[in-house]
């Protein structure tokens, strides 16, 4: 009997709150984080809406609790104030007191201050302060947060597009799973920047108005940014400490669409793959999905795709499904992390979030996204997708207990 | 926990992609500061058409593994899971400059789309049709041991028989510039394989693209097995980083009596190559000792480099005068450690085997 692997605290911050009671109450509200610039600087300023963290580099630092000066890149604040807050909730005192592990996931890693230096670097290779270049590597952010919570046994930084952090999710459970680890923090962050604003915009994929994951008039994604871990500890340490667990992790499937470097497939083939890989090793069946947490970015093709993977695998029983980047954005590298502590909450309050800006049905598909925030809904087994550039998909199944 | 090295693919500053037998020509670098990787010729390997789209270390991390795959006799894998400490830098850098030099206006994506750090195991799966697993570590010193770890996982776990893993990092014209200003590099032109003369800070820099097949099982292609793996975060003092580093070899092997040979991760900087003299002192006082940067240079995932020379020294039970830190005689060699750090932060102990 291969170990379990149960969540014991979950953290979050982004555009719709800066810990889990805050988010909750947008999520009840059903108010989207979605608006204008405040904090880039960017010609994009008027012209393209995201999902921002309404923090200053200052007030993050007071809220993560860190020394002032310190070379802190903006995606290290957020994950170090997710993070703690998931470490808090699992109530735990001593992090050494058994082996634990940081699996963190991001997309730019410490970009921000790398954008201020090479500003400084293009007009003049002498030029650019030194301590704005030294975050600049994903590694960079997941030692911050390592080093303020006296996490050490085993840190690794997970970077896979935008399915960054639900491969962190199921990278800490097969550590837990091997016997390496007993409890690993697991989850991802990423910052607005310059960088992913323009990179995204050059491809012609944000949507002006702000996205519609799921509608017939979807025109693209809205960047967002934030942070998600969950605390995750093996069955062994819970029992052992007889500890209150959130839910447990039952299947997870990571899978390659292996069809263009940027483009999903138009049947979703990798989604579909690693939605199958996940209920298999859950040992479920389709019916027994409850609510799937969808990528559902708003792109016109992620959206069909995924749409038509899912159709695929359940059928004409498509569960109750929604893309809650309409209240977040899509934070890339943390969007993962973010959604599955979503999930932990949709499991612990058993409701279930709308899909914000729906107006009209896909012509493709045959279902539609949940529109309202319902509660009280008998939720047992719920699926977060994750998909990314190169293909990369990731897939995890979160059941109550 | 066990993997067989069932095929190697190595792009890298010595013969290791093209030339015949292993090491038989050293390539020797005068008066450099960094090593760059000698390149493959690109379309024996890649659709040009697909290859003028593609990165400098795009091209040769899927060379690499084409290559690889080739050796190992293996069409496709049932993972591929790669380990990168700065990705597709010269992209990065390419789109950031852009940002700039355009005022965000009109940019081209395409480089924008290859800097994602999961671009070359992406496009290998896209070049194999390989829709099985697939995940990309980003972390320092850490990067290529974290994608090793997943791979060894994979294999326990029944997940797959065969994994493609790769350890990669490039080195351009503006990552040298910014890391030498942070001091990583020696100030002088120097004589690569001279490089544990020279008496100062910093070392040489380097690249390298390293793939390997590895199975759960034992075959005829086997080429030396890899039996432990550690890795370490910022040891408090010395002693925590003996006696882990002996508790290791403790529980791999039994013990240093069962070392044959040891490679270091020297790099000539005197304030790094602190840590391996220690080691070198207080654990190895007894083993033959191997170093290999003055080969490769130093780079992030320089391990992979390190396994390579691992696999191919037990396979053909000999040690390259040229990696050869000391002139203690090497008998039969069943088991080598290999011990790397990375600006003393991130270290990473391998042991590798004879089959």
């Amino acid at each position: 009997m291969p170990e379990r692997v149960f969540v014991t605290g979950v953290g979050i911050i982004s555009a719709i709150g800066f810990n889990c009671g805050e988010t909750e109450n947008s999520l009840q509200e059903m108010r989207s984080g979605i608006g204008r610039i405040t904090q880039l600087d960017t010609l994009y300023r008027n012209e393209i809406p995201v999902a921002e963290v309404k923090a200053t580099h200052a007030e993050l630092v007071k809220m993560a609790n860190v020394p002032e000066n310190g070379p802190y890149s903006r995606t290290s604040l957020l994950g170090i104030i997710a993070a703690r807050q998931a470490l808090m909730q699992s109530r735990i005192t001593d992090v050494s007191s058994a082996r634990t592990g940081l699996i963190s996931a991001t997309t730019v890693g410490g970009m921000d201050r790398s954008e201020k230096f090479y500003k400084q670097y293009m007009k003049n290779n002498l030029r650019g302060r030194l301590r704005d270049i030294i975050t600049h590597d994903c590694g960079n952010s997941t030692e911050e947060i390592a080093d303020s919570l006296g996490v050490r046994d085993y840190i690794s930084t997970v970077s896979t597009a935008c399915s960054s952090s639900a491969n962190a999710v199921l990278v800490g459970a097969r550590l837990i799973k091997s016997g390496r680890l007993d409890r690993v923090l697991v989850g991802g962050t990423d910052a607005l920047t310059l960088f992913t604003l323009n990179g995204f915009n050059s491809l012609m994929i944000l949507d002006k108005s702000g996205c519609k994951p799921f509608d017939e008039e979807r025109n693209g994604l809205t960047l967002g940014e934030g942070s998600g871990f969950l605390m995750i500890e093996s069955g062994k340490l819970t029992e052992g400490e007889n500890k209150t667990v959130l839910c447990e992790i039952t299947g997870y499937g990571n899978a390659c669409d292996a069809y263009h470097q940027t483009a999903s497939s138009p049947e979703g083939d990798g989604a579909y793959l690693s939605m199958r890989k996940a209920l298999d090793m859950a040992g479920l069946d389709p019916c027994h999905i409850d609510y799937i947490n969808a990528h559902g970015t708003g792109t016109k093709n992620n959206d069909l795709s995924e749409g038509k993977a899912i159709e695929r695998l359940f059928r004409d029983a498509v569960p109750r499904c929604s893309s809650t980047k309409s209240f977040t954005g899509h934070t890339l590298g943390a969007a993962g992390g973010i959604e599955a502590v979503l999930c932990v909450l949709a499991l612990q309050h058993q409701w279930i979030y709308p899909n914000l800006f729906f107006r009209q049905k896909m012509t493709e598909l045959n279902f539609s996204p949940v529109t309202d925030f319902q509660s009280n809904i008998p939720l047992r087994h719920v699926m977060s997708n994750s998909f990314g550039f190169g293909g990369n998909n990731a897939s995890i199944i979160f059941s109550g207990c | 926990m066990e993997a067989y090295i069932q095929g190697i693919g190595a792009v890298t500053p010595q013969k290791t992609f093209t030339g015949d037998g292993f090491l038989q020509e050293v390539m020797e670098y005068h008066n450099v500061r960094y090593l760059k990787c000698i390149e493959p010729v690109y379309n024996d390997f890649i659709d040009p058409m697909a290859s003028r789209r593609m990165s400098r270390i795009v091209k040769m991390g899927v060379c690499a593994a084409l290559k690889c795959l080739v050796e190992a006799g293996l069409e496709n894998p049932d993972a591929i899971i790669t380990g990168t400490g700065l990705g597709c830098i010269e992209d990065t850098e390419k789109f950031l400059g852009s940002l700039y030099t355009n005022e965000e206006q009109l940019l081209n994506p395409t480089p924008f789309i290859q800097s994602t750090h999961n671009t070359i195991a992406a496009a290998i799966a896209l070049k194999l049709k390989c829709n099985s697993y697939n995940n990309t570590y980003v972390h320092r010193g850490f990067s290529f041991e974290s994608a090793l770890l997943d791979s060894m996982m994979m294999l326990q776990e029944g997940a797959a028989s065969q994994v493609l893993t790769g350890g990669m990092d490039e080195l351009t014209t503006h990552s040298f510039t910014i890391t030498d200003r942070l001091g990583f590099w020696k100030k002088q032109a120097i004589h690569n394989l001279g490089l544990l003369n020279y008496k100062s800070k910093g070392s040489l820099a380097g690249e390298g693209i390293v793939f390997f097949v590895l199975s759960h099982q034992h075959t005829d292609k086997s080429l030396a097995r890899i039996s432990a793996i550690n890795t370490l975060y910022k040891p408090g003092n010395k002693a925590e980083l003996t006696d882990n580093l002996a508790s290791f070899i403790q529980q791999s092997v039994g013990g240093t009596e069962g070392i044959d040979l040891a490679i270091l991760g020297l790099n000539g900087d005197t304030d790094q190559d602190e840590n391996y003299r220690q080691i070198r002192n207080s654990l190895f006082s007894e083993i033959p000792c191997a170093y290999y940067k003055h080969l490769c240079g130093e780079y992030d995932t320089s391990s992979s480099f390190a396994l390579y020379l691992a696999a191919m020294i037990l396979k053909e039970q000999h040690v390259p005068e040229v990696l050869k830190c000391d002139n203690k005689p090497v008998g039969k060699i069943r088991n080598v450690l290999l011990y790397n750090h990375v600006r003393n932060i991130n270290h990473t102990m391998l042991l590798i085997s004879s089959c």
